[in-house]
């Protein structure tokens, strides 16, 4: 199979979906021929005119809710917000009125609204360009939450999302635009709702998001040159989260850690650790481990930055701890 | 009210139309003083030449986005009162099945977008609005309903400028009644409204929002040319809030005076100015007003009624239209 880029993933799967709808358009800052900061949309005004790939002015909040009314009257916009840090600056606009909508006009009016950002640290881009902000999204009902980890789901899971009735926020880990991976030539799409188990195991699993997948089948990658076992699993979206697999997979080892890179507290680990303690309880032979961002603001020295996120080492050395029980009475 | 008589049936639904939200209102008020309505209401009383003034320059295709002080303009854009006074009292035949309630009350068939409880929420979603028109290369026109308080809100700037930068069909119509909440607009707005849409190169007027023919006139003037690509616009309507900020605020003298309300009421009431203008134009007789009037009442009333035995929603619905596809959100996570 052909290797693509994540980057070059994202651009065919908008470029594909442009070329079947005509009411799908792209908007937000640089879209056009900047083709944005990481040159993911290049090429697409020039099949698509500038009316369909709409550079805006600095500001944030103005295109996101114009994004929202274009959806409610039978557009679907695809909102491009160049860093996922400027979340905060459309909190309104995505929580209050594209994640209502439907449900505060009783199932009339919805919003087939994409959002299309990034996380992602280690760029050296300090702390108000490198947030993995997911978890105040997932928060919101109303809201669906797609993470990629790889150019293969980057692709099949923008089709869906552009393709969805609901609001939809994908983040792309910026790191990986120039990771290629095997994506099919012909067209598919991946379901939401639908965890892939990356590599199985019966020892330990390691539940991954995003670029921490790769984070986990590292980490896996070591345990097995020491005679351990790890199930590697990413849920792909986060909402809708496939509890059922997750579950599965948490009985089937008993051991689980979850690693994600957003901060610790009050994350996405911790909801997914939560649901295994309180569901496969009985099942469990250890607590399960929540492996999150720092709690800190991003900091900018490669000495600082490095060490707040999860790394293959991280994962793997914990795993060790679980599987001979020292973290089992440790308090 | 310098028009002269052209169109008899478009008058007498004007005026129809500013009764039936009076009414409604009227109502309103009741069902809160009486306790029978959960929550507090924002009421439209002494601005419904603004809303009806516009609507009916509107089609039915036409879109608004409405405000937390909605009712006027949901009445105006074609709803009716049964649904209305269901979504009031949180019932299942509400538009929005009561989860809506007072502040998110609209009639969404009649092209009404919501009506938004953050002020000045809406102002992208009308500006979107108006983007998908002429994406798709329909002629529809959005009207953005916004008080004076919202031009404080740093979003109205923000979709401003990208409507003139696109020639987008919105009007942005802001209904100026004086007070920000509980706070005179002249505390909070430093300089002249219409030249904040100046400073885009968007055409802005101020207009008389008590005299429903002068919004009407100009209403009709800005869609049309709206529909042909000059837009975007302004609006400024100088009209008045006869209630407090809501139901609730009943003590405000501290901020506005009863000489300042009873002059409004008394002297540039909307409808008795319509009114009077319709029987000296020998458009209706007193008689005929008063039959309409009677009629509007007693539709309010069975209205009323009707909500009030309605019945609520099933508690099974609580967890439905959070997602289209997706029938109880919840479902899937409760095992």
């Amino acid at each position: 199979m052909r290797e693509i880029t994540l980057s070059q993933a994202v651009n065919e799967a908008l470029a594909e979906e442009m070329r079947r709808d005509e009411t799908v358009f792209i908007i937000g800052e640089d879209v056009a021929e900047a083709g944005t900061p990481f040159k993911v949309l290049s090429g697409l005004v020039e099949e698509f005119g500038t009316a369909r790939v709409v550079d805006t002015p600095i500001a944030e909040p103005g295109f996101m809710g114009l994004g929202v009314g274009a959806a409610m009257t039978g557009s679907r916009p695809v909102v491009d917000l160049m860093f996922g840090d400027f979340i905060y600056l459309i909190m309104d606009q995505l929580c209050n009125q594209a994640a209502k909508s439907y449900y505060m006009s009783g199932g009339k009016l919805n919003v087939p609204l994409v959002l299309r950002t990034n996380l992602g640290a280690t760029r050296r881009s300090a702390a108000q360009h490198s947030q993995s902000l997911h978890a105040l999204v997932a928060h919101i009902p109303g809201l669906k939450v797609a993470m990629p980890s790889s150019a293969y789901e980057a692709k099949g899971l923008m089709k869906t999302a552009i393709r969805d009735d609901n609001p939809v926020v994908i983040f792309e880990d910026k790191l990986m635009y120039n990771d290629k991976a095997p994506v099919p030539e012909e067209e598919f799409l991946i379901p939401f709702g639908e965890a892939n188990i990356k590599r199985e195991g019966s020892d330990i699993t390691l539940i991954g998001t995003s670029s921490m997948v790769q984070v986990c089948e590292a980490a896996a990658e070591i345990l097995a040159k020491e005679g351990i076992e790890a199930e590697v699993i990413d849920p792909r979206t986060i909402v809708p989260l496939d509890e059922a697999a997750l579950l599965e997979s948490a009985k089937k080892t008993s051991r689980v850690i979850v690693v994600d890179e957003g901060h610790q507290s009050f994350g996405i680990t911790g909801e997914i650790a939560s649901r295994i303690n309180e569901k496969a309880f009985y099942h469990l032979d250890a607590p399960v481990l929540r492996m999150g961002a720092m709690d800190v603001p991003v900091p900018f020295s490669p000495a600082l930055e490095d060490i707040t996120v999860p790394t293959p080492d991280a994962v793997a050395e914990n795993a060790r701890k679980l599987m001979s029980g020292e973290l089992i009475h440790a308090a | 009210m310098a028009k002269t008589k052209t169109n008899t049936e478009d008058y007498l639904r004007m005026y129809r139309q500013m009764v039936r939200i009076r009414t409604f209102e009227d109502n309103a008020n009741q069902l809160y003083l009486s306790a029978k309505m959960p929550g507090l209401t924002h009421m439209y009383s002494g601005e419904e030449a603004v809303a009806v003034g516009i609507c009916e320059a509107l089609t039915i295709d036409d879109k608004i986005t409405s405000t937390h002080r909605g009712h006027g303009h949901c009445v105006a854009k074609g709803a009716e009162f049964k649904e209305m006074f269901c979504e009031l009292l949180g019932k299942e035949e509400g538009y929005c099945r009561g989860k809506g309630g007072s502040m998110h009350i609209a009639d969404q068939s009649n092209g009404n977008l919501g009506a938004n409880a953050i002020v000045g929420g809406s102002m992208g979603i009308a500006t979107g609005s108006a983007f998908t028109s002429k994406l798709l290369g329909k002629d529809d026109v959005t009207v953005c309903f916004f008080g004076d308080g919202a031009t404080a809100q740093g979003l109205l700037y923000e979709v401003m400028n990208m409507a003139a930068l696109w020639n987008l069909p919105v009007i942005y119509a802001c209904e100026n009644n004086g007070y920000s909440e509980y706070t005179k607009t002249e505390e909070i707005a430093a300089g002249s409204i219409t030249a904040r849409a100046e400073a885009f190169g968007i055409e802005a007027h101020q207009v008389d929002g008590q005299d429903v023919l002068a919004v009407n006139e100009l209403t009709q003037k800005l869609v049309a040319r709206a529909r042909k690509g000059e837009g975007p616009f302004f609006m400024e309507l100088m009209t008045y809030r006869y209630h407090g900020h809501h139901v609730g605020d009943i003590n405000r003298e501290y901020y506005r005076s009863k000489d300042e309300e009873t002059d409004w009421k008394e002297n540039k009431d909307p409808i008795i100015k319509f009114r009077g203008w319709l029987v000296e134009q020998g458009i209706a007789s007193e008689e005929e007003i008063e039959a309409m009037n009677a009629e509007i009442k007693k539709d309010a009333e069975e209205a009323v009624a009707y909500a009030e035995a309605a019945p609520y929603p099933d508690q099974s619905e609580v967890d439905m239209h959070v997602f289209t596809d997706i029938e109880h959100a919840l479902a899937r996570n409760t095992a």
